[in-house]
């Protein structure tokens, strides 16, 4: 059975395959050939493999990389995709920017559009301070519930967006709660007492006109907060009946916000973003669940709501405002409400 | 010298008559009339759906199987299909061998085909065997070239069947005669053309020796019950060559004439016993039978047959086939099982489905009031081919409010999906009274003037479970 033909050849018995000759300590090493085309296979996609290296960039020099007869990069791809991404927005861009806020919550794709972008930009811009889902925080107002200090129309919302809260704009809103304890505009037992009474509003009880907290409140907050204490969008004085509760409701909390007052800020969007971004995330934010009804037809233009487009506004755009500006001036019809108050309970 | 690569024998299978040759046939032409012409046959689904009764619609997306239609969520259906396909393939070769190997796989069937049209051009073996050797004349180029061209148009043939399956098949056909075909569809039309020509007319063998997994563990399947093709050493050896007239005695019945090598497509000896490279398609059990009946011997010489089955005549007694094995038990119990889940998934299958998702942030808001909300996304799954309307409820809050929130004036008893899609709406539920914990709740959405209803269980997140 052994090579008789060749001489070369040798066969282990127990397989009937020929070895290659190669013996390590009597191991021997079997040939089972590969197929022919295999090899052919191989050296294809060596042929294959020298290609890429001239067409892609694939040899690493000082600096970078061999840039290919393709000039291919992931970076133009990228910009590829987006600017087909771009084209793809522009269509309804344009119908967007010529829609009213009414025609937005009317048409389902300028609808679809605005929450899409309204989402993307919020989770940019806005969820920093007011959270991912817009639940907000000690300070940052949840945008999901139905309680709003400047209003929650779509038109209101849009306004905030422009123009910010005690930001550095023209036509920012703008209020200031004074620091009743700081100030010593109160005493100490007259905050605690205010607290008290407000607190009993929030927890559903009926105001007692005999009580002192209920005399306090009317001399000092009612003007902001309205003698109901359901507060006024017109100068961002919240609700203090109902159950939420901006810097926590509990009374250390309350009696921090009498005595050293708060100042909370959301800068001006206006020019940061652009109006169509301000348009979507308006939309956005007032379907985040809390935003009430505005009452708009859809063919009402409702684009700039509060926007001034004489000269002059382009002019006073940029002066700053300091910290003078912020200050409380109306004192003559607060003392003027106070009276009333006075009269009407006494 | 050694050989470190092996080079490819090229095989003339010789043209042979018989039984499972006539099994063969009959394969290819049921098989490749399947593929060539279900993309054809039409099936009304009314006016919003496509009428081919086999249709993969990629950028629907949808898959339409006569009656049966399938969205993507749905392609457990097709995890079916693969597992019955599995242990069907199991089943069937621990009773019958490699059956699908021999008559049914496209390696095999393409293969046969090819093999036929150079017959057809080139003649039978030794003609084509002398061609190949012969010097280049203009004989040679022309019939090479001819084989060469039917094979192109077949592979071409084919690839344009598979994409047919993808889109509508007359528009497309027409399309090809007006030269507008997509750039997607002619790449997959190129590179199936190449494939089906490489394969079935060079490669052959190559792909059940080297590539096909499946001929390396088509032996797990095997037993003692199954049956093979076989050559019958008891009675064949010693073989040799045999004149008319001279006696049997003392002899084996093959006389060597090695018809049952010339016709095999694998290029081997089944006289050799098993071997993994016999694909059990029966060309030499047709070859031997013949010859049997030439020199007057009975049949069966190469026959499928079981070993036990084998062992048992040699003994004397001649034992049943059996089939009720617990192997074959087994894989008929796993078929069985498979196949009703999958008839239950299509029988049950719902044309309305409902989705409910949770907000993630907030998981609940307080409202002024001090009732709380919990915000839900709402997937309606319209799977009928008409415009539906929906009412949605909760089940398990008292004093409940629902809020929609789209565009326009949507209300919770209108919610509208349009035919064979989906609708998703941001919904707002309120609890007046809120619950003490969090609660299961059950989303129920109606169809309006339509028996169909679907449910999905949520919960309702309350402030107690804040932290």
């Amino acid at each position: 059975m052994m090579s008789d033909d060749h001489k070369n050849k040798d066969v282990d018995e127990v397989s009937g395959v020929e070895t290659t000759g190669h013996s390590w300590d009597g191991l021997k090493e079997l040939n089972n050939p590969l197929p022919r085309w295999w090899v052919w296979v191989f050296v294809v996609s060596i042929i294959w493999s020298i290609w890429y290296f001239v067409v892609y960039p694939a040899w690493p020099v000082p600096g970078g990389a061999t840039e290919g007869t393709s000039g291919y990069t992931q970076y133009k791809e990228l910009a590829e995709s987006q600017q087909e991404i771009i084209e793809r927005q522009a269509a309804y861009l344009e119908r967007f920017e010529d829609a009213s806020l009414g025609d937005v919550m009317a048409d389902p794709e300028l609808y679809a559009f605005a929450m899409a972008g309204g989402k993307s930009a919020f989770k940019d811009n806005c969820a920093t301070c007011h959270g991912t889902g817009g639940e907000g925080g000690n300070g940052y107002p949840n945008l999901n519930d139905d309680d709003w200090l400047w209003g929650g129309k779509l038109t209101d919302i849009h306004q905030t967006l422009q123009y910010g809260i005690r930001a550095d704009s023209y036509e920012t809103r703008l209020s200031q709660m004074p620091a009743f304890g700081q100030e010593k505009l109160l005493e100490r037992e007259d905050i605690d007492t205010v607290v008290e009474y407000v607190m009993s509003l929030s927890n559903g009880e009926a105001a007692n006109a005999e009580s002192r907290g209920f005399q306090i409140f009317q001399q000092n907050c009612a003007s902001c907060h309205g003698a109901d204490a359901k507060g006024d969008t017109e100068f961002g004085a919240p609700n203090l009946t109902d159950a939420i509760w901006l810097y926590g409701d509990r009374q250390e909390e309350i009696f921090r916000t009498v005595y050293y007052s708060r100042n909370g800020m959301m800068p001006a969007w206006k020019g940061r973003l652009d109006e169509n971004t301000i348009k979507a995330l308006s939309v956005y934010i007032h379907q985040l669940g809390g935003g009430l009804p505005d009452e708009l037809k859809p063919d009402e233009d409702l684009r700039n709501p509060a926007t001034p487009e004489s000269p002059e506004y382009e002019k006073t755009q940029d002066i700053e405002i300091g910290e003078e500006a912020i200050e409380p001036q109306p004192e003559a019809p607060i003392a003027k409400e106070i009276e009333q108050n006075l009269e009407q309970h006494e | 010298m050694l050989q470190y690569f092996a080079k490819q024998e090229k095989i003339y299978p010789k043209r042979v008559w018989g039984k499972y040759r006539k099994l063969k046939w009959a394969a290819m032409i049921i098989t490749l009339g399947i593929y060539y012409l279900v993309p054809f046959i039409r099936w009304d689904r009314g006016p919003n759906a496509p009428d081919q009764a086999v249709l993969i619609d990629l950028e629907g997306p949808r898959a339409y199987w006569f009656w049966i239609e399938i969205w993507p969520q749905e392609v457990y259906i097709l995890t079916g299909i693969l597992i019955l396909a599995a242990i069907a393939l199991f089943f069937i070769t621990s009773l019958f061998g490699r059956v699908w190997c021999g008559y049914f796989c496209p390696q095999t069937v393409w293969t046969d085909l090819f093999v036929w049209v150079e017959r057809i051009v080139q003649g039978d073996r030794n003609a084509r065997k002398k061609l190949h050797e012969a010097p280049w004349s203009f004989e040679k180029v022309r019939k090479i070239a001819t084989t060469h061209f039917i094979w192109l148009m077949i592979a071409w043939c084919t690839a344009g069947s598979f994409v047919l399956y993808f889109n509508d098949a007359p528009t497309l056909v027409q399309s090809f005669f007006e030269f507008d075909v997509s750039p997607t569809v002619l790449a997959f039309i190129i590179g199936l053309t190449a494939s089906t020509y490489l394969m079935a007319g060079f490669a052959r063998e190559q792909v059940c020796t080297y590539m096909c997994p499946y001929a390396r563990f088509q032996s797990a399947m095997f037993d003692k019950d199954t049956l093979l093709i076989g050559y019958d050493v008891d009675r064949g050896e010693p073989r040799g060559k045999h004149k008319k007239g001279e006696s049997w005695e003392g002899r084996g019945d093959c006389i060597n004439c090695s018809l049952c090598v010339q016709v095999c497509p694998m290029g081997i000896d089944i006289r050799d016993g098993l071997q993994m490279e016999c694909i059990a398609c029966g060309l030499c059990v047709d070859a031997c039978n013949g010859v049997m009946d030439q020199v007057d011997r009975p049949r069966g010489l190469i026959r499928y047959d079981t070993e036990n089955h084998m062992r048992a005549e040699v003994k004397g007694g001649a034992e049943k086939f059996r089939f009720l094995r617990p192997r074959t038990i087994y894989y008929g119990a796993i078929i069985a099982l498979v196949g009703a889940i999958m008839l239950y998934a299509l029988i049950f299958r719902s044309p309305l489905e409902l989705h409910v998702l949770h907000d993630r942030n907030p998981v609940f808001t307080t409202l002024s009031g001090g009732e709380i909300r919990n915000g839900y996304t709402i997937k309606i799954l319209n799977k009928t081919h008409e415009f539906q309307t929906y009412s949605l409820s909760v089940e398990g809050l008292e004093n409940v409010s629902i809020v929609v929130k789209a565009a326009g004036n949507v209300s919770a008893n209108e919610l509208s999906v349009p035919a064979d899609s989906v609708g998703s709406y941001h919904v707002l539920v309120s609890a007046d009274t809120p619950p003490a914990a969090p609660r299961k709740i059950r989303f129920i959405l109606q169809a309006m003037g339509a028996d169909m209803q679907d449910s999905y269980d949520a919960k309702f997140i309350t402030k107690r479970d804040e932290r």
